[in-house]
């Protein structure tokens, strides 16, 4: 059987950018796969040239075996995008009716309104809807085809903690499916609670290719900043995997922010000003490039 | 788990569904339906009614004139209206990209928006023919209101790629501006309001070449009216027409494609 979605030596350039840099990638039936990386670091282009809403510079995008925009391989595949928008005067209950027209086999329109959680909006229009409502709609409206292939880009994005917290509940119950998902997120933590396998790409190009936990042992869980007169050589040894010092002021980025500090201390080196923060993904990123130089 | 074997959606439950969208989208915008309802019936209200009854030729009265006028002005509104503002609109809003990713076949879209205008045009009619009938005192053979009907739905046709030109070719704040400024001046000038006679002289010259000139004709004879030429060259033309708007309406479709998915 062939992959679900697959990239080949794809490049992609807008214009004079190079949003992909050659990508190659092999999604197979039943995988969960996270595509994770910080803004314009080429995620929503791969997604695009999967579902052949753009075309590869050069290299390959395959959907199914199929090029991406074959009508057959699409009916086996669901979509949710981050800009995209719905006629705002129809109903939740009739864009989703209208969604399910386009599949060979979908769910019933109840149960794909009962998986958003979409209830009791089903006879609103979609300009009554909030934000958070929005996006499970469109949620609603990918899964309504009961898709071998599920796409989410960046399926989160603008939603407030709680929110995010039962839409991340309403995927992982799709995931329960067995079905093939695809999703693309800035956030680590959203990708180690769904995916069973981690992507990430930066600036154009895949940097690392593994399950949640490796990719968490790689990239350092908290930054770590101080004060002090220290140097280069007074971390020898110490489990950080990056470091930058600079008038004074030192940033380390670790997943063991407990022993640094107490090495530090026992090797007497003065320390004011201290500050244990997690790390965000800019700096779990350096610390994955960090690594990438080092091996 | 799934299965190796491609299957598509059945095509006719889903061009039910698209165009049952695609009517709702219009008809819960009052904006859209009310003027295209119910204003031909206001100007009909305002320069049709007061001289109903006289003959301007001997068989026709301004009644039934006016109402071939206004006929032919609300079905081509209705075409370029719906087609060039809804498609530019959503243009605007990003829908295309969704449902370009959808299974739904780009077919399916054009053709259900076109059933969708050719209703909407047909509603127009429905509410125009029994004003006039009460409040212009029209009174035509059954054949020549059937003859009219169908004359300005078909006719409209070529409005339809002329709306989808403009949907293509402006934006979606300036679509309706654009919409305004071809429209309005061309129903002027093809004697839709007044006749071509009141008109400046430099218009009158141009007014004969108009595509709505050809339509209005087309109208004007199918209640009795005499017109310029004969109804076979004003189909001619019309198709000519159609064909032009067709061909500039792919192009600035290929054209976007080519801008956003590629």
């Amino acid at each position: 059987m062939p992959p679900a979605a697959q990239l080949i030596d794809a490049t992609k350039k807008y214009g004079s950018v190079e949003a992909l840099r050659g990508i190659s990638i092999d999604i197979e039936l039943g995988e969960v796969v996270a595509m994770l990386g910080p803004n314009g670091a080429g995620k929503t282009t791969s997604i695009s040239l999967l579902l052949g809403l753009r075309k590869p510079t050069s290299g390959k995008a395959l959907l199914l075996g199929l090029k991406p925009d074959d009508l057959n391989a699409r009916s086996r595949v669901g979509v949710m995008l981050q800009e995209s928008g719905i006629p705002t005067v129809l109903k939740v209950g009739e864009l989703v009716d209208l969604f399910r027209s386009y599949y060979p086999k979908p769910m019933t329109r109840d149960r794909a309104i009962a998986m958003a959680g979409l209830e009791e909006k089903a006879n609103a229009q979609v300009k009554e809807l909030s934000g958070g409502q929005k996006q499970r709609l469109y949620f609603a409206l990918a899964v309504c085809g009961d898709p071998d292939v599920l796409f989410l880009d960046e399926p989160t994005v603008g939603m407030d903690v709680e929110g995010r917290r039962s839409f991340i509940e309403r995927i992982a119950e799709f995931i329960q499916m067995g079905r093939t998902v695809v999703l693309t997120t800035h956030y680590l933590e959203e990708a180690d609670q769904l995916a069973k396998r981690v992507i990430v790409i930066d600036r154009g190009v895949v940097i690392a290719d593994a399950s949640p936990q490796e990719i968490k042992s790689r990239v350092a869980g908290k930054r770590v900043r101080f004060a002090s007169a220290l140097t280069e050589k007074d971390l020898e040894g110490l489990p950080v995997s990056a470091s930058t010092i600079q008038d004074h002021r030192v940033q380390l980025l670790t997943n063991q922010p407990e022993s640094v500090l107490r090495e530090l201390f026992r090797r007497g080196v003065e320390v004011s000003d201290l500050e244990v923060a997690g790390a965000d993904l800019e700096d779990a990123f350096i610390s994955l490039t960090t690594h990438k130089a080092n091996e | 788990m799934a299965v190796a074997t491609f299957r598509r959606a059945p095509v006719w439950p889903m061009l039910r569904l698209q165009t049952w969208a695609e009517f709702l989208k219009l008809w819960r915008v009052p904006a859209f339906t009310l003027t295209s309802l119910f204003l031909p019936v206001m100007f009909y209200a305002f320069i049709g009614v007061g001289q109903a009854s006289q003959k301007i030729f001997p068989n026709v009265t301004f009644g039934a004139y006016f109402l071939a006028s206004m006929a032919v002005y609300s079905v081509a509104n209705v075409m370029i209206f719906s087609f060039g503002i809804s498609v530019a609109t959503e243009r605007g809003m990003k829908m295309d990209v969704l449902q370009r990713a959808t299974p739904m076949p780009p077919l399916i879209y054009l053709l259900s928006k076109c059933i969708t205008a050719l209703f909407f045009a047909a509603l127009t009619l429905v509410v125009l023919f029994p004003f006039a009938y009460v409040a212009g005192h029209v009174r035509l053979d059954p054949s020549a209101w059937v003859n009219l009907a169908s004359r300005v739905l078909l006719g409209s046709i070529p409005f339809i790629a002329l709306g989808f030109a403009i949907g293509y070719l402006s934006g979606p704040n300036s679509a309706v501006a654009v919409v305004n400024l071809i429209y309005l001046p061309t129903a002027f000038a093809s004697g839709l309001f007044f006749p071509k006679q009141l008109l400046p002289q430099f218009i009158q010259q141009i007014a004969p070449y108009l595509p709505l000139h050809f339509f209005g004709q087309l109208g004007w004879d199918a209640v009795g009216a005499p017109t310029d030429g004969n109804v076979t060259t004003d189909w001619l033309y019309l198709v000519g027409y159609g064909v032009l708007f067709f061909v500039v309406a792919l192009w600035a479709y290929r054209r976007e494609e080519n801008r956003k998915f590629t």
